[in-house]
């Protein structure tokens, strides 16, 4: 490299790999896709410190359009080699880009495990509430009652929130957003990447082959307004399009009310607090079904102590105490004895 | 026990009265303490090997213990044993037939009792022997009285009450007194071996460092005995091993499990890159995740994973990062970890899978030994996956073998399955402390120049470069599907594939040029042929031994390294009219030589959970020359 070359800042271009792109057209992967290259170069790591691990499905073929290392893995297992990846080396960006089955399915216990430790990892995980890559068979998230190739007569699954699933174990930063609000998809990741700890985020995504429609109401701007809660922190929780309706909290239960209306005021409304130190808020809204809206945004944000900058702590701690090992010493420990 | 003495007699007053007692010099002896697992067994055992130890005995030591953490006392199942054999020789194994048994209870006595040496020397703990344990232990009467022992030499002591009357003053609870009894037992029998008893109450006094009230109670337990069995004069003699004649150096004692963690601390050491272990505890594998856990002050990070696919997944991730990635367990943990081999072979990054084999299948036998996990190391993967296999034969062995395995890795870029098992993991024999300096360097390179780099293009090894991610310029992608055979892009291309499996094939077989040429021991050709792998090593050594004496012609060649085989193991097989194939499974290893050879060969196959006896070898090759 000519070292007199003034180093350019990173563009999004630089951040596609030279495979072609191979989803279904109108993916919501490549919403996802789009969004992540046009973030990466604003994050001022350079281009060779980022890592994408993925899983299987039709999703964790990411790490193969981006111009970074990456590893497409195997299912379920991403958090697992990202762990261990984050681990050996703390100050690289790895990311997860993971689906609703490899996640939450057969990779459900690396997943809630990452959330616990608070490990820095961004993992993506896109929900569109059915296997794609096997061709359409229903996934922890379909809804009960959810008719596909292996459940002719209805899924009698209970479906998982994987905002309730993330909370339940422990995140430290869990958000929700949707393929089809770019600039919301984009907010939300920047969010994640300047999380310290374990960043969760769930893309609601389109499935236009085995599950078309799933989120149209929260796509279609004629009724997206009405279907979703924006979160805004420290903000009452109110929606609709003239944004009058609102989330009054009964005791345990949310209920819908609009302000100006029976008395109700905004001050009655419920108020987002995503660094709240008891996290029942965000659980709540993580359970929010019709006639509730589904809430998008950050449910929750909070410091906690990061898992690697303790493995690193402990280390330095042992070398401040013991001095840097040496084998000569190590050998040498314990009970030995001399034969001359 | 061996006993080709020689009588001493020792001029000694006892209670004012000048007496005479003979100290017989004895060759070796196999001790065997057992009790309930909550009676300190293990504990008794080690420290009476640290003892031996220090007198400069060459050992091998065998725990035996039951797999429940603790059984209810006094019941059969519920026995927990430690074997020692120490010696003036070369030491091999534990020891067929203990000539001591240390019984603490009935039901130790009871099923230990067929495998004491015929006329050897019982010492029981009488107090134990109540109604009630008897009972529990199924026996009608009490076999220290009615003539079930006259074949033996007995000693009932009641070591329960001798040492509740030692400790009456020392103000600690019945409970914590009922707990000092295996220092009383070791006490006898430092004194039978004549030991000394200076050091090992050094050894209480650090070991309770905290407790002083308890360590003072153990010393005198362990004195208590020691004086019981030689102011009553309990036995007739009492005994003396020689020093061995072992090559001089520094030694300490070390389990296998011990000894590998030891050779992966080395083995990042002689990189100069760090270690990242991944595991997840099962049994007998744990102690190696413990081991490491403790040196932090290396470069050394363990992870505690939330179950054994993510340990092996973590390892990979760390060794796509850059570090020499191991994971360890054992056969149901192993069994977990197979898809994520397959990926390691895809990826072909270094990484060391440790599995400290145990019966099996499923959980099998926990906590016994078995070699049965051979074929699934070679075979055991989804499609043509190729991985290096080696096994340790010894405790100590298990330190080099650590190293050699992380030296295939990183020079082949390749997964290397190290097989141990619960017969060498858990024992301890000696280990001449090596110089760190005389190791030989581990080559690590790790690419940095991005001109002209394609992902999976090869060495002369086969072996594809390691980058580390960060590298500027040099950014790909790896993954588990079909690679083209440069770019490591996905390619479906079916001579691609076809490429690839062979290459892997190659690169894995292209290891044997590596092996050096196999030590033989006996005769260059000749009627029997002795090929064994792993733990066994010490039995065959000692059987083929006391045969060659008898004028047998066999020979003995033990394999470390089972996937390559060694080049010249085929034209040494030869040279022998027959082989015999001893190994703790229905013939794993015979199935991989017939194949690969097209010849015969003799299974020799013991599937108890336990170790093969001498006894047992030696017989065999009296059948079959």
């Amino acid at each position: 490299m000519n070292q007199m070359t003034e180093i350019k800042p990173l563009t999004r271009k630089d951040f596609e790999s030279d495979q072609d792109v191979r989803w279904c057209p109108g993916c919501g992967d490549y919403a996802l896709l789009a969004q992540v290259q046009k973030l990466l170069p604003t994050l001022g790591i350079p281009r060779e410190h980022f890592a994408f691990i993925s899983g299987i499905g039709c999703s964790s073929r990411f790490p193969y359009y981006m111009e970074t290392y990456g590893m497409h893995s195997i299912h379920g297992r991403a958090p697992a080699i990202a762990s261990g990846l984050k681990l050996a080396r703390p100050e690289l960006s790895v990311w997860v880009v993971s689906g609703d089955g490899d996640s939450l399915a057969i990779g459900g216990n690396h997943f809630i495990h990452a959330m616990r430790r608070n490990i820095g990892l961004k993992i993506i995980l896109l929900n569109n509430r059915i296997y794609g890559l096997t061709k359409g068979q229903y996934s922890p998230t379909s809804e009960f009652g959810k008719k596909t190739k292996t459940t002719p007569l209805g899924s009698i699954d209970r479906p998982f929130s994987p905002v309730s699933v993330a909370l339940g174990a422990g995140a430290t930063f869990v958000a929700r957003t949707v393929d089809s609000d770019h600039p919301h998809l984009l907010d939300t990741l920047r969010r994640a990447a300047e999380h310290p700890g374990t960043a969760f985020v769930e893309v609601l995504q389109n499935c236009i082959v085995f599950n078309d429609g799933a989120y149209n109401a929260l796509a279609d701007k004629e009724t997206r307004d009405d279907a979703r809660l924006l979160l805004r922190d420290g903000q009452p929780m109110r929606f609709g399009k003239d944004g009058t309706k609102g989330i009054r909290m009964r005791g345990f239960e949310p209920e819908v009310v609009t302000v100006g209306e029976g008395g109700v005021t905004e001050a009655d409304l419920a108020v987002h607090d995503e660094s709240a130190a008891n996290g029942g808020l965000a659980f709540f809204l993580s359970q929010f079904a019709a006639p509730l809206p589904v809430p998008l945004g950050v449910f929750r944000a909070v410091e906690a102590p990061v898992y690697e900058q303790l493995s690193t702590g402990l280390a330095d701690d042992a070398r401040a105490k013991r001095g840097q090992g040496t084998l000569e010493k190590l050998f040498n420990s314990g009970d030995t004895w001399t034969i001359d | 026990m061996n006993t080709q003495t020689m009588a001493v007699d020792e001029p000694r007053v006892v209670g004012g009265i000048q007496k005479t007692r003979p100290i017989e010099e004895i060759k070796s002896v196999v001790i065997r303490f057992v009790g309930d697992s909550g009676d300190g067994m293990q504990l008794t055992g080690n420290e009476f090997s640290k003892s031996v130890a220090r007198a400069g005995h060459d050992f091998a030591t065998h725990p035996d213990y039951p797999s429940e953490i603790r059984a209810p006392t006094g019941t059969l199942f519920g026995v927990s044993g430690y074997q020692i054999q120490f010696s003036s020789g070369e030491v091999f194994t534990s020891g067929d037939a203990p000539d001591v048994l240390v019984a603490m209870n009935p039901a130790a006595l009871k099923t230990n009792l067929p495998d004491v040496k015929h006329g050897g020397m019982i010492i029981a703990n009488a107090g134990a022997f109540n109604k009630a344990n008897l009972q529990k232990a199924g026996y009608q009467s009490n076999p220290l009285d009615d003539g079930t022992l006259t074949d033996f030499r007995l000693y009932t002591i009641d070591i329960s009450e001798l040492t509740a009357q030692a400790l009456k003053d020392t103000g600690i609870s019945k409970k914590e007194i009922g707990r000092c009894k295996n220092y009383y037992a070791l006490g006898l029998m430092l004194c039978l071996y004549s030991r000394p008893l200076e050091s090992e109450e050094g050894n209480i006094r650090a070991k309770f460092a905290k407790k002083p009230e308890i360590a003072e109670a153990n010393v005198i337990a362990l004195r208590a005995g020691y004086a019981y069995a030689e102011s009553t004069e309990m036995f007739v003699s009492t005994y003396q091993v020689r020093a061995a004649d072992i090559k001089p150096g520094r030694y300490r004692s070390l389990t296998g499990n011990h000894a590998a963690a030891l050779g992966f601390a080395a083995a990042s050491e002689l990189a100069q890159v760090p270690l990242f272990l991944g595991s997840y505890p099962i049994t007998p594998a744990t102690d190696i995740l413990q081991e490491l856990s403790a040196l932090k002050h290396f470069n050394i990070t363990t992870f505690q994973a939330e179950d054994e696919i993510a340990g092996i997944c973590s390892a990979i991730g760390a060794a796509y990062g850059g570090v020499l990635g191991l994971t360890t367990t054992s056969g149901p943990g192993m069994a977990l970890k197979t898809e994520a081999l397959g990926l390691a072979v895809m990826l072909e990054l270094p990484l060391v899978i440790t599995n400290v084999q145990r019966g099996g299948p499923s959980t099998g036998l926990p906590t016994k030994v078995e070699q049965s996990d051979l074929l699934q190391a070679v075979y055991g993967r989804n499609g043509e996956c190729p991985i290096p296999v080696i096994a340790a034969r010894s405790p100590a062995d298990c330190f080099d073998c650590a190293i050699e395995a992380f030296r295939i890795a990183v020079k082949y870029m390749t997964p290397v399955i190290f097989l141990s098992d619960g017969g060498i993991g858990n024992a301890a024999e000696p280990w001449r402390i090596p110089d760190p300096a005389r190791l030989s360097p581990l080559a690590v390179k790790f690419r940095t120049d991005p001109e002209g780099f394609q992902p999976y293009a090869r060495d002369e090894n086969l072996a594809r470069a390691w980058v580390r991610p960060g590298t500027p310029g040099m950014e790909h992608r790896v993954g588990g599907l079909e690679k083209n055979f440069l770019t490591g892009n996905i390619s479906h291309d079916p001579i691609n594939h076809e490429r690839m499996v062979d290459v892997r094939a190659a690169k894995v077989a292209g290891i044997a040029k590596d092996i050096p040429p196999l030590m033989v021991e006996g005769p260059g050709s000749g009627d029997l042929l002795i090929v064994g792998w792993g733990s066994t090593y010490g039995s065959i050594v000692q059987a083929r031994e006391k045969a060659a004496l008898a004028g047998k012609s066999v020979a003995h060649v033990h394999l470390r390294h089972l996937n390559p085989l060694p080049h010249d193991l085929g034209d040494i097989m030869s040279r022998y009219k027959t082989v015999l194939v001893p190994e703790l499974n229905l013939g794993q290893l015979s199935k991989l030589l017939r194949e690969r050879y097209l010849r015969d060969v003799i299974v020799m196959s013991k599937m108890q959970g336990k170790m093969f006896k001498v006894s047992e070898i030696h017989d065999r090759i009296l059948e079959l020359c």
